[in-house]
């Protein structure tokens, strides 16, 4: 599990997380939603180390994260596994090389044992006979599943997923949310989610963040969502049309 | 005083690059392909370059020394002694500044921006370490041999001069070479081109490394690469010559 509590983090006079206190649950798809701006990406990186928080306190299982000493955030940082928005994978490797790199640089496994590894994580990911392509020769839903493949391959106690669909068709998109609930099941992880993607909220949503102007606005699962009255959730869930619509049949139903 | 920012910063950069590696072995491996890359992806343009100065040397010096009191084996001496001296190293290092430093800022540059260094950073390795180390170590011990080659084949190319031209006889060219041959000049040139290599390689690499936004600020970002490094490399040329010959 990670707990924040009371997190503020601001870049010079501009204050873009304020009072931040959360509880993500393991063996749970957790999602952060909110608009673009909201804060939500800002709140991740903090999360995993990648922007230093003003103050409050982030803690992995029993240990504070925040201020741990570098070494000591080394050894937390291996148990994380990180899927970026853009994938994030090394252009100069294959992709079985991408998915071998966090196996060579911590574990003292024999090459046949991480090359054993690497099938077993892109098998999971759904992914065969790509082993000797390069990022830049697969397609975006395929990176993703590559990027996927990566971060869990020490197998994490935390996967975080920077806003896993963007950039991909509705299809793929459902194929990777599917497969970030398969995984976190099935390895019994804490995953965190930055999304503004409304599929993924209703398919994944174990339990829900609302970020709304760099503060927490809402907090529940898939099903409260749709039935919230918190005016600005309502107004960021049921943008589009398509989702109005939706909203109208549940309530008919 | 933004100067001082990016002094500091550079600094600090460098604390993070000499650390060490997380795994020996992938470390070593790293090196050897960066002495490649930077180093033997060089050697074309290194001997292009070093054939033509060293001729160009030679002609220039012959026909400004057409003076029948000085001997024209001082042609050899002069071409062998600026070679090793000045152009093997200085200029080698100038235009391997715009080669391998505008190579080295977009290569990191890139990784900044499409957010694989901070990938590496939550895998919990050391980006700073992982990615600049390599390069400046295999810079460093790549880029003398680039320099004595350079200055062989600037030789060489003095010497055909000679052949081709006429402008003095290739015997006198080889009694000139010969002549007089100090060999501290070696290790001036040597130690000045150890110097030039760690600029050609971290001054870019801060530059790579502290890149954000988008394409249009790598290719900022390799600019000021280039130009700092060749500004640096001129500043400690004359240093080193003041330390190193005074």
């Amino acid at each position: 599990m990670i707990a924040l509590k009371n997190v503020y983090k601001s870049f010079g006079d501009n204050s873009v997380l304020e009072d931040i206190s959360v509880f993500f649950e393991q063996g749970k798809t957790n999602l952060i939603i909110g608009q673009s701006g909201s804060g939500k990406t800002v709140l991740l990186k903090s999360i995993i180390g990648l922007h230093q928080i003003d103050s409050g306190e982030i803690i992995y299982g029993d240990k504070e994260f925040s201020r741990m000493p570098i070494k000591e955030k080394k050894e937390i940082r291996k148990e994380i596994g990180m899927v970026f928005q853009g994938g994030a994978l090394f252009d100069s490797a294959t992709v079985e090389e991408n998915v071998m790199f966090p196996l060579e640089m911590f574990t003292n496994m024999t090459k046949a044992e991480m090359l054993d590894r690497v099938n077993f994580c892109l098998s999971k990911v759904n992914l065969e006979n790509v082993n000797k392509l390069y990022p830049a020769e697969i397609s975006g839903g395929m990176q993703k599943r590559v990027s996927i493949a990566r971060a869990i391959a020490l197998n994490p106690k935390y996967l975080f997923c920077d806003e896993p669909n963007s950039g991909l068709d509705p299809k793929t998109a459902i194929v990777i949310d599917q497969l970030i609930r398969e995984l976190t099941l099935e390895f019994n992880m804490t995953t965190v989610v930055n999304t503004h993607d409304m599929n993924s909220v209703i398919e994944i949503g174990d339990k829900i963040v609302f970020i709304f102007e760099g503060k927490k606005w809402w907090e529940g699962n898939r099903d409260d969502i749709l039935t919230t009255e918190n005016k600005e959730l309502e107004e960021f869930i049921f943008a589009s049309d398509l989702m109005r619509k939706f909203k109208h049949l549940k309530v008919d139903l | 005083m933004k100067i001082f920012y990016h002094i500091g910063r550079y600094f600090i950069l460098l604390s993070k690059v000499f650390s060490r590696p997380e795994k020996t072995k992938i470390f070593l491996k790293a090196v050897v392909r960066e002495m490649d890359n930077l180093g033997i992806n060089s050697l074309g343009i290194v001997i292009i370059i070093s054939v033509f100065m060293g001729a160009v040397i030679t002609l220039q010096t012959a026909y400004n020394l057409e003076n029948p009191l000085i001997p024209t084996y001082l042609v050899g001496l002069t071409a062998r002694d600026s070679m090793i001296l000045e152009f093997s190293s200085t200029i080698v290092g100038l235009i391997l500044a715009g080669k391998v430093g505008s190579n080295i800022a977009s290569e990191i540059g890139t990784m900044r921006i499409s957010e694989q260094i901070d990938a590496l950073e939550i895998m919990g390795v050391n980006s700073a370490s992982h990615l600049i180390l390599p390069k400046i170590i295999g810079a460093v011990l790549i880029n003398p041999f680039l320099t004595i080659i350079s200055i062989f084949v600037g030789i060489f190319g003095g010497y055909l001069a000679t052949v081709f031209t006429g402008a003095i006889t290739p015997d006198s060219y080889i009694y000139g070479i010969h002549y007089v041959f100090i060999p501290f000049y070696i290790t001036y040139a040597l130690v000045k081109t150890v110097v030039f290599a760690f600029i050609i390689t971290s001054v870019p690499a801060y530059h790579g490394y502290y890149s954000s936004g988008g394409a249009l600020e790598v290719g900022r970002a390799s600019t000021m690469a280039v130009v700092y490094s060749s500004v640096l490399i001129l500043l400690f040329n004359v240093l080193l010559t003041q330390l190193m010959l005074a």
